[in-house]
């Protein structure tokens, strides 16, 4: 009775957390980008007063549209909303736990992809189409380097659930491995293709002949845009927490520990959180971004690294 | 159980002859789909209750009688003809057939289907898959007397009669210490008989199911029948073709076989998964592109069970139940919405007259009811939770990934490579599901046939319905279906295999993984349910309506409806990034760029050519071998007497040493 009522507990402090967190993220990534360029930059907060701004506006919708556009923010944002909860934070052994499988949280987010290119056909655009193609084009790449992440991480923990995964890898029993290094390159460049950053595409354009995420949005506006805008900035936090929960396991709270084991918990994991925001800030302001046509390239070797850190696992497994 | 089958075969056999006969035009297909319902209660009573024992016909050929039997595997997959059979029927009392051969065709190839399934010997088995073959061969021809379709139809004859020629030399080599199922199962074969047996059953049954290199027929034959029959060939008929695969290879050439047999299967799977998902991209015929996804998820399911296969060979038990099960429950679903997709594409071909994207668009205004189901089929075969194709295939991820527990590096390489090929088959069969959705149902229309088109009714609808209602009842009961098959699970792999389930849940015994439909759906319901409240509480503001933002064109104006350019995608746009990145695996491609000269009105042009790498490779030398024989042949005609009379004595001398040889022997 105690065990579930903490589970509940720690789930909801979670999801509280990670919703907090996402506005931050996007604010502070953007605010770190700016410092580094030379600029002043907005306010990390500028991300939810623009949501809130936009909640309040009257959508207009595009005159070909139809109830797929009304209805697809709601269902992207559950969706991502529900791979939010699955990812496991600052404490082990929420309620949700047996069932943060990996493949589901992959399956939640192609989701909410597939119902934002639903969107971008809706209004029976140009653009939307070219966006829609453009983004399942990625996936097709993206999809299988993630499951072949999953792979390295399964036969190392012996399940594809986030939550053994990460419980595992706190532990720190398996020590330093070159296909970890490799995975996480890996797990990297799909994060940075899934979320719509540079090199893939450019979060801050509208540069008609590379965009691919905006170009689907082009017509939302009022509280749908605002859904959309409270998607992608929750997506790339669930990315970065998942790659903390694998790769940055230390601190987080085990099962059934108390308040303190949590606020050591929560803090390290903000740390870290931070951390991967200024990562991704640097390199975003360090590198160009690429051609549409070469990203299979550049997902194609994050695919070709995860298949080698599968066999180099294989290897070494076999040999021990 | 038996008896009620027997009757409805009987029924099926009447209604045959009134459609020959031009009566009935509706009464055939309604009475199709009430034998197809009596076949789905027969199968779950069987599956929930035990098996049917074997009985002796009072016919048959004439060394014996012919037998038949209902176990666990056959009532499973009499599930699945069902489950495509009954909205497909009633589809087709909606449409009424073309023509009496179409009519009398339809319950004969729904009888030969049933009467595979029956078998419990090899003749039966293969006067039933034979019978199969002619009548949906019959059926796609009936329809078309000349031009592309008749093409596709001899296409598919050929194919036809190789994999029947394949199946009868593996059946004899199977059915060596006699031709019941019982005998065949009590004296496997070994050595050189069992591989050579493996290959015969491979190639026969693999190029019915449509299993590289022999799919080329598929996306040809598959679209060119009428949609009823297309759902039954897409949906049932390649089922019917792996039933005799898993028939053969798991069950009657016994438990003993080495792992190794699993891996052409495994690599075929993955091959053939990959190509279909490839192709269901770049296709312009919404019956085709279905018909390329129905590659993929064969496939898919040959990859399950070549695992299945490589995991009894290691003598992993519980892993071969998984991916056993795998293999059985994407079967199913699968039926259940590639029968409801093809339908969708059926209804929207004759509400709206075409099946070509590019004169189709914006059909959810007009079609909300076929638009709401296509959306759901296409989610199932997207393979997004909550939706039923991702209960399978996470069975078959998962099966994969827990394929490293075989200490073999060969098996764990090879494993590795078909995860990474079934995720990109996977990802991209999305991305084919969206072009279709995306293209037919949303935007704006694209011809005013299009703009003019009605949503279904009556029957038409109520077909629909049924299938959606299978489809969405699969989502949340896939644990329960699996659960049904548990017989099959035991009696091929032994008593310690069970299927992955764990009550509503699929879970996997010794990972702990675990996927939860109704958690995942009640979660998801709940969590947009909360959203919309939260942002509808107080007052928000209604949208208004304005013209879309189209790079600058202007709203088209109300005498040029459709837009003036078209500014829509078109069926060629949206294949084209993954065409570019991708194709090349598939297709044998050639591009030709005409850049409009610099100050002219005239558009630029880009002609795409692309042909599977099949038809290069394997069909276009056959047709010149044929040829070339051809010639060879004419030239017998202008021989002298005397070599004419040589000719036939050395045949005789020939047919005489045979029977002298065999005599001997």
């Amino acid at each position: 009775m105690m065990a579930t009522f903490l589970a509940l507990l720690t789930q909801i402090l979670h999801a509280a957390l990670i919703l907090a967190a996402a506005p931050l993220v996007v604010g502070g990534v953007r605010w770190v980008k700016a410092r580094l360029l030379g600029r002043r930059g907005p306010h990390p907060l500028q991300p939810l007063r623009d949501l809130l701004k936009l909640l309040r506006k009257r959508p207009v919708l595009a005159d070909g549209s139809s109830v797929v556009t009304r209805a697809t923010p709601y269902v992207a944002l559950a969706a991502t909303l529900l791979a939010a909860l699955l990812v496991p934070g600052f404490a082990q052994g929420m309620a949700l736990a047996p069932v943060a499988d990996l493949i589901l949280i992959a399956g939640l987010l192609a989701l909410a992809r597939m119902a934002l290119a639903l969107a971008g056909h809706d209004a029976g655009t140009a653009f939307g189409g070219l966006g829609a193609a453009r983004e399942m084009t990625f996936a097709a790449f993206a999809e299988p380097a993630l499951l072949a992440s999953v792979l390295v991480l399964a036969v190392l923990a012996g399940s594809s659930n986030l939550d053994a995964i990460a419980a595992l890898f706190r532990e720190g029993s398996l020590g330093i491995r070159v296909s970890l290094l490799f995975v996480l390159l890996a797990l990297m460049a799909v994060a940075l293709a899934e979320n719509a950053r540079v090199p893939v595409d450019n979060p801050a354009t509208h540069l008609e002949l590379t965009m691919v995420h905006e170009a689907m949005l082009l017509d939302a506006s009022g509280r749908h845009l605002a859904l959309w805008e409270a998607q992608a900035a929750l997506k790339l936090t669930v990315w970065l927490a998942l790659l903390a929960a694998i790769f940055l396991p230390f601190g987080a709270a085990p099962v059934g520990a108390g308040p303190i084991a949590w606020v050591v918990g929560a803090v390290l994991w903000a740390a870290k959180m931070a951390l991967l925001a200024v990562a991704l800030a640097v390199f975003e302001t360090s590198i160009a971004k690429m051609r549409v046509f070469r990203v299979p390239e550049f997902l194609g070797a994050a695919l070709l690294l995860a298949l080698l850190a599968a066999a180099l696992v294989f290897i070494t497994t076999g040999l021990a | 159980m038996l008896t009620l089958l027997g009757l409805g075969l009987l029924a099926l056999a009447v209604l045959a002859g009134l459609g020959a006969a031009g009566l009935g035009r509706r009464l055939v297909p309604l009475g199709a789909a009430a034998v197809a319902a009596v076949l789905g209660a027969v199968a779950m009573a069987t599956l929930a209750l035990g098996p049917v024992e074997e009985a002796a016909l009072a016919l048959g050929p004439p060394w014996g009688p012919a037998l038949v039997a209902l176990d666990a595997l056959s009532a499973w997959f009499l599930l699945v003809l069902a489950v495509v059979a009954l909205p497909a029927a009633l589809f087709a009392a909606a449409t009424g057939p073309s023509s009496r051969a179409e009519a009398a065709a339809f319950p004969l190839f729904l009888a030969a289907m049933v009467l595979v399934l029956l078998a419990a010997d090899a003749f039966t088995l293969l006067l039933g898959f034979e019978a199969m073959s002619l009548a949906s061969w019959a059926l796609v021809a009936a329809r078309h007397p000349s031009g592309r379709g008749r093409r596709a139809a001899r296409l598919y004859f050929g194919f036809a009669a190789f994999s029947g020629l394949c199946l009868i030399a593996g059946f004899a080599l199977l059915s060596a210490p006699g031709m019941g199922f019982s005998e065949m199962r009590a004296a496997p074969p070994e050595g050189w008989r069992g591989t050579l047996a493996l290959v015969l059953i491979l190639l026969g049954a693999g190029s019915k199911a449509g299993l590289l290199p022999f799919h080329l027929w598929l996306p040809l034959a598959h679209p060119a029948a009428a949609t009823p029959v297309s759902a039954l060939m897409s949906g049932a008929m390649v089922k019917i073709a792996l039933y005799v695969l898993v028939r053969a290879l798991f069950d009657l050439a016994g438990a003993a076989q080495p792992g190794w047999w699993g891996a052409p299967l495994v690599v075929l799977g993955a091959a053939t998964a990959l190509w279909g998902a490839i192709r269901a991209n770049v296709e312009t015929d919404i019956k085709a592109i279905l018909a390329c996804s129905t590659l993929e998820n064969v496939g898919l399911i040959t990859l399950a069970l070549g695992l299945a296969l490589v995991f009894r060979g290691a003598d992993l038990a519980p892993l071969a139940a998984l991916a056993l099960s795998a293999a059985l429950l994407h079967a199913l679903v699968h039926a259940g919405f590639k029968g409801l997709l093809f339908l969708v594409a059926g209804a929207v071909a004759e509400q709206a007259g075409s099946r070509d994207p590019d004169r189709l668009g914006g059909l959810i205004h007009r079609m909300p009811w076929v638009a709401g189901l296509a959306m759901l089929g296409a989610a199932s075969a997207a393979a997004l939770p909550p939706f039923s194709g991702f209960a399978s295939e996470w069975l078959v991820l998962q099966a994969l990934i827990q394929s490293w527990r075989v200490a073999e590096l060969p098996v764990q390489l090879l494993s590795a490579a078909a995860l990474v090929t079934a995720g990109m088959a996977l990802a991209l069969a999305a991305a084919a599901m969206l072009r279709f959705v995306g293209l037919v149902f949303l935007g704006r229309p694209r011809t005013p046939r299009a703009a003019g088109a009605l949503d279904v009714t009556g029957l038409m609808r109520a077909a629909l319905v049924v299938a959606g209602a299978v489809c969405a009842a699969l989502a949340l009961l896939a644990a329960p279906a699996l659960g049904l098959a548990g017989g099959i699970v035991t009696g091929l792999l032994g008593e310690g295999a069970a299927p992955p389930i764990a009550g509503l849940d699929l879970m996997l015994g010794e990972a702990g993984a675990r996927y939860a439909p109704w958690a995942v759906t009640a979660l998801l319901a709940g969590l947009a349910l909360a959203l919309w409240y939260g942002l509808h509480r107080k007052g928000a503001p209604e949208p208004r309506r304005s013209p879309a933002w189209d790079c600058g064109f202007l709203p088209p104006p109300p005498d040029l409806p459709f837009g003036d350019p078209l500014t829509q995608p078109s069926a060629a746009g949206a294949a084209q990034p993954i065409r570019r990145a991708l194709g090349g695996l598939a297709l044998a491609q050639r591009e030709a760029h005409h850049p409009a000269a610099p100050g002219s009105a005239t558009p630029a042009r880009l002609r795409v050519e692309a042909r599977d790498h099949g038809f290069v490779a394997l069909l276009w030398p056959l047709g010149r071998l044929r040829r070339l024989a051809g010639h060879q042949a004419e030239r017998l005609r202008g021989l002298p007497l005397s070599a004419y009379l040589a000719l036939a004595l050395g045949t005789l001398v020939l047919l005489l040493a045979l029977l002298a040889w065999g005599a001997v022997a």
